[in-house]
Formats: structure tokens, sequence, C-alpha cells
């Protein structure tokens, strides 16, 4: 049954190559030896994916007033279900709303929203089972949010205090990770999570409670850039792996434009380069990305092979708390995507249609966000930051190597001498669960 | 059984032991360029023992994933001079996995296996020994063998080691070195040196390759071939050299190499690498900072000149017999 779905998805596929295989008339002049493609006498040159030399169509279910369009087909969705899509999708700028706030005045480092891509993060979050492993960029905490990883441990892991067990207060905020909740720990350098990711799928494809899960992988279409996502796509086609690569596309990479990014049909029109499926889905309609994601993992596990999916959307919020983006953007621009297309009033409009929410809930909701999400940054900021001897763990499994015990005992030594004295130490020591004091008695 | 014999031995027994165990790199199915993973694929099956497309970065990344579950990878990169493209893998991600995720994940079951050093007529790219520039990537461990038993027990303790693990093979000795090697499944310590000749007089600290050259130096320090007699003074024809093979760089046996230098009061240390910033410049270094009293002459480093590793000049590049006799010379006389 399986296999004869597969069969009828690539005939059709392949129409437009029998096309050309009939009209270059090549079967008597035979094949390469390395291909099997047909012989042509025309000298033909072609730099678009599609047969018409246009661009890959977006799938969208929902206009931007949350109705159907034409020959659409809503995926399986039941209220419940809805509901929990949509308080996710409005925690998120919520929670973003708060932190960068409270980053504004000083309390966190660093925060990186996920302003107008509510509905690519938690439309995949919600297309995906709850064990696939994930594998972030940086703007996907909602893939936690989605999975009960709770307002406590983003609040732990952007303030640093003790209870960040996703790394224990050494990562700058917005740096998430979790087994349990199967995803794997953010890191800065950009894209050394894709060929990994297919790595990630290889293990779990041979693991023999696992074979029914992917690994999903996040990027967006600045970091599809490296040379690590031309490996990653290669890799989990070649070597089957089942890798569902999502690309997060939102027309920037800090400040450069997407069309200072590529010059082709943006992530899509690599993905059949590589012989993988590949759809191209409206990020801004959580439906569309649902159905789209679904799909896309439903083929990635029969095949056993990677899979992409391109969710078009629109940073907009700034790149990071680093960055003013209106240096390089107008006002207007951000305002009129805001306005014109926002993907959670798009949702909320299609809930309201079909009779699944209110303007009453819609006030009760986001008056409970609010005061959870302000009580978890209140309660996580109060308490201290690991112990100070986390410095030096987890460099190395098993034995600690000479070199980190010594420069341990040389920080040891130099806190007795100038802890109390020095102002930078002496601050900062008393956030510090114990107050440093687990270093110095281990000296001693 | 020669050295790439004994590597195959040994990830077969890895295989063997853990159903996780996969072997991948370029052209590793059939056999490997270097014959060291000969009728791997055959027994085991391509599931487990497969090729990969020709990306160091990938081969790298890949690795990573399938040790962050859990599982034990073995990648090959083709020569050490090709690990460069994988260096972001390694350093930023590999390295620095279990810290950053404080201790949640980690990639322990990665070990990145590469051949190294010169050949005799590997040019640039086919002769370079990179262990240096990994001294630095506080997280990961680098391991270089000198012999067939050797390469044995320490792949298989770095395969097992809960670390990811950089494991350099000397390729002029895959066939060159044949020794009896012992065909259960052992493990030689990581970390730990290994003394082969008891000295009291000055420390010679080298590995891989370099270590069969100062062999024939301490031959021909106690008993000079007449056309190199008159540079070695008859007093040090009876000097008693420790021989010392650090074979892990990262982290590297302090212990070994301090006791022995703080007995002798003399250190030259031989690698096949350039000088600068070279292994042997933080080794010297710290037996500088923590034998400063009992060292009776500078700490000598014998190496590669500070330049790529030149064809038809290998001869007079690498650290040779009559190199590192010079070198333990006027160490003595100093």
């Amino acid at each position: 049954m399986l296999r004869q779905g597969l069969a009828a998805v690539k005939s059709r596929a392949c129409l437009p190559c029998r096309r050309w295989l009939a009209s270059a008339a090549s079967e008597k002049h035979g094949h390469l030896p390395s291909s099997q493609s047909p012989i042509t006498s025309k000298l033909k040159f072609f730099k678009s994916v599609t047969e018409d030399g246009g661009q890959i169509p977006t799938y969208r279910v929902l206009d931007g007033v949350g109705k159907v369009i034409d020959g659409a087909e809503v995926p399986e969705i039941d209220q419940a279900f809805a509901r929990k899509i949509y308080e996710n999708m409005v925690l998120l700028p919520t929670l973003d709303t708060l932190l960068y706030n409270v980053q504004r005045q000083g309390k966190i480092s660093f925060y990186m929203t996920a302003y107008g891509e509510e509905a690519t993060i938690i439309g995949s979050a919600a297309a995906l089972a709850n064990d696939d492993e994930v594998l972030g960029q940086y703007r996907e905490a909602g893939v936690l949010l989605w999975r009960g990883f709770g307002l406590d441990n983003i609040m732990a892991q952007c303030v640093g205090n003790e209870e960040d067990t996703s790394g224990k207060g050494r990562q700058m905020p917005v740096h998430f990770g979790s087994p349990k909740h199967h995803f794997l720990t953010i890191s800065s350098p950009l894209a050394t999570q894709i060929p990994q990711a297919a790595g990630v799928a290889y293990a779990i494809s041979r693991s023999p409670r696992r074979g029914k899960n992917c690994a999903a992988v996040y990027f967006g279409e600045g970091a599809a850039s490296e040379g690590d996502f031309h490996a990653g796509m290669l890799f989990a086609s070649t070597i089957p792996s089942p890798t569902l690569f999502i690309a997060r596309n939102n027309g920037f990479a800090i400040s450069t434009p997407a069309n200072e990014q590529y010059h082709g049909d943006g992530i899509a029109a690599r993905g059949p380069g590589y012989g993988v499926w590949t759809v191209r889905v409206d990020g801004n309609d959580v439906l569309a990305v649902l159905g789209a994601v679904r799909e896309a993992r439903k083929r990635c596990i029969e095949e056993g092979r990677g899979v992409l999916v391109e969710a078009m959307t629109y940073r907009v919020g700034h790149h990071s708390t680093s960055d003013d983006s209106f240096a390089y953007r107008s006002r207007s621009e951000v305002e009129d995507k805001k306005r014109i297309d926002n993907p959670i009033t798009r949702f909320r409009l299609f809930m309201e249609s079909r009779g699944w929410w209110s303007s009453d809930e819609e006030e009760v909701l986001r008056a409970r966000l609010k005061k959870d999400v302000l009580e978890a940054f209140k309660r996580a900021e109060g308490l201290p930051r690991n112990e100070l001897k986390e410095l030096f763990t987890d460099v190395y499994g098993g034995e600690e190597p000479w070199n980190i015990k010594e420069q341990r005992e040389e920080l040891a030594g130099l806190l007795k001498k100038y802890g109390d004295s020095w102002e930078p130490w002496k601050n900062e020591l008393a956030r510090f669960k114990r107050k440093g004091q687990d270093i110095l008695q281990k000296t001693d | 059984m020669n050295t790439y014999q004994s590597i195959r031995d040994a990830l077969s027994h890895a295989l063997v032991r853990d159903d996780t165990a996969v072997i991948f790199g370029e052209d590793v199915a059939f056999g490997g360029v270097f014959r060291c993973t000969m009728g791997l694929a055959e027994e085991f099956g391509r599931e487990r023992v497969f090729n990969t497309p020709l990306s160091e970065q990938g081969i790298v990344g890949f690795g990573i994933g399938i040790a962050a579950m859990g599982h034990t990878s073995i990648a090959e990169i083709q020569f050490a001079d090709y690990i460069y493209p994988a260096f972001d893998q390694i350093v930023n991600e590999a390295a620095k996995f279990r810290y950053r995720s404080g201790g949640q994940y980690h990639v322990g079951g990665l070990t990145i296996r590469t051949p190294t050093m010169s050949v005799g007529h590997g040019g640039l790219y086919h002769s370079q020994s990179p262990e240096g520039f990994f001294m630095g990537a506080a997280g990961v461990k680098v391991v270089i063998p000198r012999s067939p038993i050797q390469a044995k027990g320490l792949l298989l303790a770095s395969i097992r080691d809960p670390n990811p693990v950089i494991f350099m093979e000397p390729k002029i000795l895959y066939r060159s070195a044949v020794e009896q090697v012992p065909i259960d499944d052992f493990e030689l310590p990581i970390g730990r040196a290994d003394v082969l000749i008891a000295g009291s007089d000055l420390t010679l600290l080298t590995w891989g390759t370099p270590l069969y050259h100062c062999e024939t130096a301490l031959h021909m320090l106690a008993s000079p071939p007449p056309q190199v007699s008159r540079h070695v003074p008859e007093s040090l024809r009876g000097a008693k050299v420790e021989l010392i093979d650090l074979r892990t760089i990262l982290p590297w046996d302090v212990e070994t190499v301090v006791e022995s230098v703080n007995r002798t009061g003399r250190l030259v240390i031989v690698h096949e690498a350039g000088l600068t910033a070279g292994a042997g410049a933080e080794i010297a270094a710290t037996v500088q900072k923590k034998c400063f009293l009992k060292l009776d002459a500078p700490v000598k480093r014998i190496t590669g000149w500070d330049t790529p590793v030149p064809l038809q000049y290998e001869k007079f590049y690498i650290p040779d017999a009559i190199r590192i006799l010079d070198g333990i010379v006027e160490t003595l006389i100093y």
C-alpha cells in the first residue's frame, strides 16, 4: 500500500522529465557512463527547477483574514489541538516582549525574539512527534514550549541561574537544550547543526525502538549559505537518514536581505539538486505549515531520507538585542508586515470562524500568559547562579585532566587573595550559590 | 601485524563488541586508501561501514550527530592535511558539546582517525602534523601511536573513551612497522606517556614517526659512524638518554615528563610539525615552569621548519637522526 502510494507520487513527478526525454529523442544515442541523463542535440541552458522557468509555488491554506483559500484542504485538527497551537503562538511574543524589555533594562545580557515567525515555529512543532529529535538554530524556543519545557526552564537559561540545566549558565541566553524534550542544545556557530542532524537521524534510524522518528533541523536562509548546509543535505540524501530540514526564510540574515544571500529561487530550489523531496510553504499560515510539515515528516520517515521544507516568513523583530534593524529597513515596511500579514491574527480569525475562540477568551489568555511570564521571570531573577566550580566541570567526561585541576586551584588561590578586595570579583561572587566557597574549600 | 592490520583488527573488535558502532569516511567501504578498513564492510554490512560524500565538515558533523545519540561513531579523515574543513565542527562543536550543554549531551562516542606525518614524498598536503592546532581545543583528546601494538591498544581506548578523540596514525608506519600484536581485545591508557628507554642524563621526548629517528640518533650517540664521529665527543658516548613516547598530545602526561626532566636536568623535544606554536612550545613552557631549578640546559626543540612541508626538500625538512643527534650533543655539552 505504502509502496504503491510512493510509486504514484514518483510517476507524477517524473512527467516533465519524460516529456523532455521524448522531445530529446535520445534513446538511440545512449547514455553517459555515470548518469541516466538522456542525450539531446539541442543546446539548452536552464536555471529553474520548475518546468516553465517560474518560481516554486508557496503552499497556503488560510488567506490574510483567516479564510480557507479556494481548493485548500484544512489539515486534520480539532478544537483542543487548535487551541494549544494558538496559546503557544500567543505565548511566544508575550515571552519575547518581557525578555526583550528586561534585556533593555540590563537584567539579562542578550535576547533574540521570534516575532513574526510564530506560525512557522509552532506549526512545525505541532506537526512533529514529541520525541522527534530537534536541532535548532536559536529562534526555535517555541518548539520547547510546545513540548512542555516550561517557562521556569526558559527563564533559568536566560538568567543563567542555578536551575539552568540547559548549560549551567555557560552559554548566552536563548541557547536552550533538553534531552528530556529531545531538543539538542543550541550553539551559536551557524549551520553546524545541519550535518549533525543527518548523523542524529542515521543513529535513530538504527535504534530498534526509534525507527518511527526523524531528526528535525531548523535553520535560517542565511545559515543555508554555510558549507555545513550543503554537507547536511548531501549526507542525509546520500546516506539514507530521515532528516527533516526546516528552513525559516524570514528575508534577513541580520542586515543582509535574502536577495544578497542567494541568486536562485530561495532555499527550496536547492532541494531537488540533492535529490530531496521539497516543498515551499507560507510560514505565516500555521495550518499550511502544520499540513506541509506533517506530510514532509511522513515522507521523511517512510523513505528514510532527507526532506526539505522552506517556510516563507518575515523577521518582524530586530535580529537580536544587539541589532537595530531600522538601520537597514524602514519602520513602515515592518509595520505593514505586522498589520497585513500577522500569523497570530490569521489563525485567530480562523479559530473564531469555527466558533473555537472568542474575544473574551483572548483577553483572559493574554492576561494569564503575561502574568505567568512575569512571575517566572521574577522567580528566576531571585535565584543565585550555579556554584563557581562549574566553570571547570564538564570540559571532559571521566578523569579531570591535570591542567584543569591546576587552573581551578590557581583561581582558588587568587580568590583567597583578592576575592574580598577586588570589586569586580567581589560583586560577582555574591551572585553565585555559596559565593565561590565551593572552589575555595576544594583546595583546602 | 603491521600498523594498518592492527588498526583494522582494533576496528573489528570495536564493531563486534558494540552494535551501535559505525565506521565511515571517504573510500572506507572498499578497504580504505591505506587498507585500514579491509573487509569490514563485507563482514559487518554497509550499514555499519560506509562511504560518505567527499566533505570533511560533513563527515565530522555527521559523526557528532551519531555520537550525540549515544552511539559510537568512528570517522576517517583521509589525510590529516584535510582535517581543516572540519576544524569548526571539531573545535566549536565536538570539543564544547558536553560543556555547553551542562553535561546533558556529549559526543564521547566520536573518534576521528586520520593518517599523519611525512611519508617521503607527500609534499605540502600529504605530510602534515596538525596535532598542535588541536592542543588548545579543550574537550577533545589527541592521541598518536608509534607502532602496531600501540595503535591497536590506543585506538580501542580512544573509541571507548568518554570524550571525542582525534587519533592520528603516522602513515609511514602503516606498512613499515611490524610486530607481534595480541589478537585479543585490549586497551592502552590515554593520557599516559611511555618510557621506552630509562636514562639519567637527558630526556628525549617525542611521538609518532620521529621516535624511530630518535632511536637511530641514540645508536649514533653510543657508537657514531666514522663520518660524524668527530662531532660526538668521546665523553658523551656513554650518556644515558631517557627516551619517552608522549602518545597523548592532549591532555599530555605532565607527570611523567616533569619527573623525568627533574632527574635528567635536560630536555630535547622532537616533532615533525613546524617550530612556532607547535606542541613542543607548550611542553617546553610548562617544563620550564615546573623544572626551572633543575634545568641544566635550555629546553631544545628539534622540529620541522616554519615552512610548509616541501616535496623535493623533505630530507632537509624533517627532524631526522642527524639533527636529533646534534641537538642531544649540544644540549649535553651546554
